[in-house]
């Protein structure tokens, strides 16, 4: 049996302006699950396609199977064994299980589709691995945790001895999670090689084998699970000692600030994804949202800040009447919203920071006069929110396209806080951004708290809404399943109420 | 600050003294000589009086036709109509031009260059409300529009309109009264200046005014402009009405200063120079100033350039078709200059097409 299943020696990959991997070298071993751990941006994501024939590395080498090679491509990769699941599901979602399985690699007689023989094989491959799953069900009606499962197959259909698998727990709810962990360890037994990406440092720790935590493009540290603890990773991930956990003083709440009352909101595609959704946030508290992606939460957000037309319901702030007011009308009653797209809705990428800083107040005095803007005002407002807001950046006339994840969020949130908030919305407010900026992010958050805001905390980071709120409002297919003080919240009393389940 | 001016400039300049060599190129496979066609164009173009007054003349209607592409491309559309708005502000500034008579000059003139404009604006407002409210392609619908104005203004000059006097059988309007034609001191036009001071009205409001911030921000991002409270819908109308505005005034310079009347078939074609000089200027309305000069001098100094050295005037158009394709593929340009790739000065013409 091969010693190095998957392996990098001294892989080197540069693209402009920035070392993405800079010699690095790790070693998947047989029937083990190795950790590659590391903020956004520290080069988890370059190694991973290096090892799967997306990119070729500028220097060193791929080694599958004790052997070097020079992967010309994910096919190449692919038949010598390596699979991959990705974040973002490769699947059709119209067609059944098992086409999805065999699609471009389908057993065929006298030229033609044999799916009975392609239904016996993946009958044959879900029972050997014990991973359950009807393969004429349509996949668009399958959960998530399914689905994945049939990428899962998709890669042992090819015959992989090694699973590569990018956060492939983003998605799904806490129980999920961890049976595809229970599951995964399983695979291993018979030999399979797994590389898991991911931040979560917990899933690490329960999971891993071996951990190779990568900082800007290189190893800064190997370790296994029993030698160390979630807040040595995390100091080993950014580099210095970082609070997991925020301070946060008891809330004492006010008057109800935003009122919600039987709030129905379609989405797209015209279907209801908001059903009857009743609820209010009062002054100096934070309302945590939880639920899997997908469950109304972006319709909630979209509604509130008046984005999307609610088609029942009523919505208000401090009892004045929101229902139907146009964005510009719902910021001026005092409503901030850190947009879930920091890209798409955050910032205006080719724009400077002083021009990203007035998006939302370039129309009102000071910043122009009489539809004149007042380009001096604009840039002592810009310096100030850069200053304040710790936006590190040589200056703020550069585009904010030049920014990293976290300094853009920290640009966004210190435009947002500029004003006095009676309301926040803060949908993902740390989606993809590195610890640091996700500490201070947080902080800044509950100093709104406490200055007397009311704030709707939306997030798929099920620790980052058991830190910071104080009620919990579970979303489950458009319905809020219960709303739980977070005081007697734990993972697995949400993670059942995220998974639709009540008792 | 002066690193980035020579950025802005450097591709265009450099666009142009590519295409002048290469066509230098074509000139001696010819058997021409280049020295002598380059100089008979420089003097059919800038060599007295006349031929200053000519250049001025071709260059303002493609300054006002560029600003107009330039202006919609600010909120991200891509006006291609601007040859239907530049006749229908045509033929009706020469409408108020002949109509009316017996009124002062500054009331005459004034009253004939806003019909002009308005009717440009109307016409450009057209494609940018039905994108607004329906989502239609302002691509397709310009398109659409510009036969419709043809017809239109044809119909216009050939019946209601026509010029009755004599054995006049051509489709063309009376000739406008003096109290409405734009005045030309010296070789200057007057309707030059008002191009040039249009221009820096233009990047002004683009770049100084809340409204301008608006249109750029829906030309960068429209989905973070929406969600900053932008009115994006407005916008893109209204935006496509002042891009139809400026070509419209366009069309009225052209009937009111320089042919003194609207006639059939004569300005076919004018108004898409403007997508060309919109091009050669990366959508900077500053830009579109020496684009269109320089465009205007080689169109006013083509005759004298085959007079004098029988070189084909078509050549003309090849040069201006190298320098545009110079000016389009900065890459190459990037790569003759080892120039380092930056994305942030990018300005894609194109951008229009796809977005929906």
């Amino acid at each position: 049996m091969a010693e190095t299943l998957l392996g990098a020696y001294k892989v080197r990959k540069e693209f402009p302006g920035v070392l993405a991997n800079d010699d690095i070298s790790i070693s998947l071993r047989p029937g083990r699950i190795l950790a590659l751990l590391g903020e956004n941006g520290a080069g988890k994501s370059t190694l991973v396609n290096i090892l799967f024939g997306m990119y070729r590395p500028d220097d060193g080498h791929v080694i599958i199977k004790d052997e070097v090679v020079d992967l010309r491509g994910p096919d190449e990769a692919i038949s010598r064994g390596i699979g991959m699941v990705h974040q973002h599901f490769q699947l059709v979602p119209p067609m059944r299980v098992v086409e999805n399985i065999v699609l471009g690699a389908e057993p065929t007689r006298h030229g033609l589709v044999d799916l009975a023989e392609a239904r016996r094989r993946v009958v044959e491959l879900s029972e050997r691995y014990g991973l359950e799953i009807d393969p004429d069900a349509l996949v668009e009606d399958l959960p998530v945790g399914m689905q994945q499962r049939v990428e899962i197959l998709k890669a042992l259909y090819r015959d992989a001895d090694v699973l590569i698998l990018d956060e492939p727990t983003g998605v799904l709810t806490p129980q999920e999670a961890d049976h595809l962990l229970g599951v995964l360890r399983e695979l291993t037994e018979t030999g399979l090689g797994i590389v898991f990406i991911t931040h979560k440092l917990r899933e690490v720790l329960a999971i891993a084998d071996d951990i190779v935590v990568l900082r800007n493009g290189q190893v800064v540290g190997e370790t296994r699970p029993s030698d160390t603890d979630e807040s040595g990773l995390a100091e080993m991930m950014v580099g210095r000692n970082v609070m997991l956990q925020v301070e946060k003083s008891v809330s004492r709440p006010g008057e109800p600030v935003l009122e919600v009352e039987e709030l129905e909101v379609k989405d797209d595609r015209g279907q209801i994804a908001l059903d009857g959704l009743s609820f209010e946030v009062r002054a100096g508290e934070i309302l945590g949202v939880a639920g899997v992606e997908g469950n109304g939460q972006r319709e909630l957000v979209e509604a509130i800040t008046g984005l999307r037309v609610p088609s029942v319901g009523v919505m208000k702030i401090e009892g004045e009447e929101l229902t139907g007011e146009s964005p510009r009308q719902i910021t001026k009653k005092g409503v901030a919203h850190i947009p879930e797209d920091r890209e798409k809705h955050g910032v205006v990428a080719i724009y400077s920071l002083a021009e990203n800083t007035i998006l939302n107040r370039y129309h009102r005095k000071p910043f122009s006069i009489r539809g004149i803007l007042r380009r001096d005002v604009i840039r002592l407002h810009a310096q100030d929110v850069v200053d304040e807001f710790d936006v590190r950046t040589p200056s703020i006339s550069v585009p904010a396209s030049s920014l990293s994840g976290g300094n853009k969020q920290k640009l966004i949130v210190g435009r947002e806080f500029s004003d006095d908030i009676k309301l926040l919305i803060a949908a993902q407010p740390t989606r993809g951004i590195d610890i640091g900026a996700i500490e201070f992010i947080h902080r800044r958050i509950l100093e709104q708290r406490d200055k007397g805001a009311a704030v709707l905390l939306v997030s798929a980071e099920l620790d980052e809404i058991l830190g910071l709120s104080d009620r919990i409002a579970v979303l489950y297919d458009g319905k809020i399943m219960d709303v739980v003080d977070a005081q007697d919240a734990n993972r697995e009393k949400i993670g059942l109420l995220m998974a639709g389940i009540t008792d | 600050m002066s690193r980035s001016v020579f950025r802005i400039v450097a591709i265009p300049f450099m666009a142009v003294v590519f295409g002048v060599l290469i066509g230098a190129l074509l000139i001696v496979s010819q058997g021409g000589s280049p020295a002598e066609a380059y100089k008979a164009l420089l003097v059919g173009g800038l060599g007295d009086s006349d031929a200053v007054l000519r250049t001025l003349q071709k260059a303002t209607p493609l300054i006002f036709g560029g600003l107009a592409v330039a202006f919609a491309f600010k909120a991200g559309m891509f006006n291609i109509g601007g040859q239907g708005q530049l006749l229908v502000g045509a033929v009706f500034a020469a409408g108020v031009g002949f109509g009316i008579d017996g009124l002062p000059v500054l009331i005459h003139l004034p009253a004939a260059l806003i019909v002009g404009a308005v009717a440009g604006a109307l016409w450009g407002g057209i494609a940018g409300t039905l994108k607004a409210t329906t989502g239609a392609h302002e691509v397709i619908v310009t398109i659409m529009l510009n036969f419709v104005a043809g017809n239109l203004t044809d119909w216009l000059a050939a019946n209601p309109w026509k010029d009755n006097s004599g054995s006049n059988i051509v489709a063309r309007t009376p000739l406008i009264e003096n109290s409405a034609t734009i005045p030309t001191f010296g070789a200057v036009p007057v309707g030059f200046l008002l191009a040039v001071s249009v221009s820096v009205a233009c990047w002004l409001v683009l770049e100084r005014t809340s409204y301008g911030f608006e249109v750029r921000s829906v030309g960068h991002n429209r989905h973070a402009a929406q969600y900053s409270g932008m009115k994006v819908g407005w916008i893109m109308s209204s935006t496509m009405a002042v891009s139809g505005m400026l070509a419209g005034l366009g069309g009225a310079v052209e009937s009111l200063g320089v042919d003194g009347r609207f006639e059939a078939g004569v300005n076919v074609g004018l108004g898409f120079e403007g997508i060309t000089i919109a091009l050669l200027a990366r959508a900077n309305p500053l830009g579109v100033v020496p684009a269109a000069l320089l465009v205007g001098l080689m169109e006013a100094g083509a005759a004298r350039m085959q007079y004098k050295s029988d070189v084909a005037p078509e050549l003309i158009d090849v040069i201006q078709a190298l320098i545009l394709f110079f000016v389009a593929a900065p890459i190459i340009i990037r790569w003759l200059l080892r120039m380092r790739h930056d994305n942030s000065e990018q300005v894609q013409l194109g951008a229009g097409w796809g977005k929906s």
